[in-house]
């Protein structure tokens, strides 16, 4: 078993808006078997946070194509994406490129 | 595990860069992002010093890098430009207030002029206004010729030489990919341009038209730019959001995707005998127009006469009687008078 795990999620770019316009969540992710990757954190995010029109935050398994993720202020491309352990205390950045500019 | 730049090799890398793969840290990308900018506005001859160059400012991502990067770049290289921010005021209550804040915001933080022009100032008319006339389901029309206008109306107002805009790589390969679907030649053949005059009297030019999203978004996200995203309210094109996520379910499998596009776009060869409609210009403002009215002198005929229908439907045979200042038959009225909802 691994111990629970605090993160800091931010959603932003027009992401927040799927998230009643809130950006900064701090969450807690709950012990379980596995260590947390970034492809377990989205279930977990669609199960608890997305109220309304996961299709456009979440595709497949993995982010909506546009949603740029940032792990510890670091591209997820360079940190191996869905298969990212999260840490304690990381920093977690959805930003959507799909809204209006 | 923390990769090291690609290009100084000694910093953290914070993103790969989709246009060439690299790995490379904040600094590197700043001036990587703004030096390539800068590569393009040289080669394409962009700009001639002392020119008053007007930047279509909405307070978006897109605008505000722009801004922001001219402003940098103006002063880096001497390009010689005096530099104002346009934005548009569609005078939809509660909706641009915030973009609005947002632009102010941008014309304080990178000490730039700025005008704010707004629909009423322009056609007499502020698009709250039009839609209690049209009613909610044809303001579309109304908001997308309007606004396609505005920007040239208010850059003449200014006496501006030049309108920058925001779009990036990826707005103009949609463009491409939209207009092959519609086969829509005259517009695929001119969409790649940088640089066009044909879109109005003021020539309007594209500086960050080799700018991917990616990073334009990453570039205001290490840069803290402050800019303003929302759902544009009034236009849910659902033909181009379709083309918008058809190019980054592209994008996820192959980054290079986007310019490929592009590429294609700016090669494509048109057929001589292949017939281009003719451009002329607006006999009432002078705008670029196929007819002898363009769109909006036509939308604000109709609104001025109470006749909100005017220039939704194709009335193109009532063009010359509009222009003659003549009066309309009463079943030519009657077609145009009622909106159905
Ligand atoms: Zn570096
Ligand atoms: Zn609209
Ligand atoms: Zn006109």
């Amino acid at each position: 078993m691994v111990a629970p795990i605090n993160l800091q999620l931010e959603f932003g770019g027009g992401a927040e808006l799927l998230f009643d316009g809130v950006k900064k969540h701090h969450v807690t992710l709950p012990s379980q078997s596995d260590p947390w990757d970034i492809k377990h954190l989205l279930v977990w995010i669609k199960d608890n946070l997305l109220k309304e029109r996961s299709e456009l935050f979440i595709q497949g398994d993995t982010v909506r194509p546009g949603i740029l993720v940032l792990v510890n202020d670091a591209d997820w491309e360079l940190m191996g994406e869905l298969d990212y352990k999260l840490q304690d205390q990381d920093n977690i950045v959805f930003i959507s490129t799909l809204h209006g500019g | 595990m923390p990769i090291n730049c690609s290009s100084c090799e000694t910093q953290r890398a914070v993103l790969r860069r989709p246009k060439t793969g690299h790995s490379v840290c904040k600094e590197c990308f700043f001036r990587a992002f703004e030096e390539e900018i800068h590569h393009t506005i040289v080669s394409a001859q962009l700009f001639q010093p002392g020119e008053k160059v007007g930047i279509g400012a909405s307070g978006g991502k897109d605008s505000t890098v722009l801004a922001h990067v001219l402003k940098v770049l103006n002063e880096r290289y001497n390009y010689g430009l005096e530099l104002i921010l346009v934005s548009v005021d569609e005078g939809i209550s509660g909706y641009r207030d915030d973009s609005l804040e947002t632009v102010k915001r941008n014309q304080q933080q990178y000490e730039l002029p700025l005008k704010i022009v707004s629909y009423q100032e322009l056609y007499g008319w502020t698009m709250d206004q039009i839609v209690k006339q049209v009613g909610l389901k044809n303001n579309c029309t109304f908001c997308g010729v309007f606004r396609r206008q505005a920007l040239d109306r208010g850059a003449m107002m200014l006496g501006v030489n030049k309108i920058c805009t925001g779009h990036n790589a990826d707005d103009i390969a949609e463009t491409v990919l939209m207009n092959f679907l519609r086969g829509d030649i005259a517009r695929l053949r001119r969409c790649t341009a940088i640089t066009t005059g044909s879109e109005g009297a003021i020539p309007r030019c594209k500086p960050l038209k080799y700018a991917y999203e990616k990073e334009i978004v990453l570039y205001a996200y290490f840069k803290k730019l402050d800019y303003f995203s929302t759902e544009c309210i009034y236009s849910p094109n659902a033909y181009r959001g379709h083309a918008r996520a058809f190019l980054k379910d592209l994008e996820a499998l192959r980054p290079s995707a986007i310019m490929d596009i592009i590429h294609s776009g700016e090669n494509l060869s048109v057929k001589e005998d292949v017939k281009m409609p003719v451009q002329g210009t607006c006999t009432r403002c002078g705008y670029i127009s196929s007819q002898g009215l363009c769109k909006a002198c036509v939308l604000l005929e109709g609104l001025n006469r109470g006749l909100p229908k005017l220039g939704i439907g194709k009335h193109h045979k009532l063009h010359h009687k509009l222009l003659a200042q003549e009066p309309l038959s009463e079943a030519e009225t009657r077609k145009l008078k009622s909106i159905d909802f």
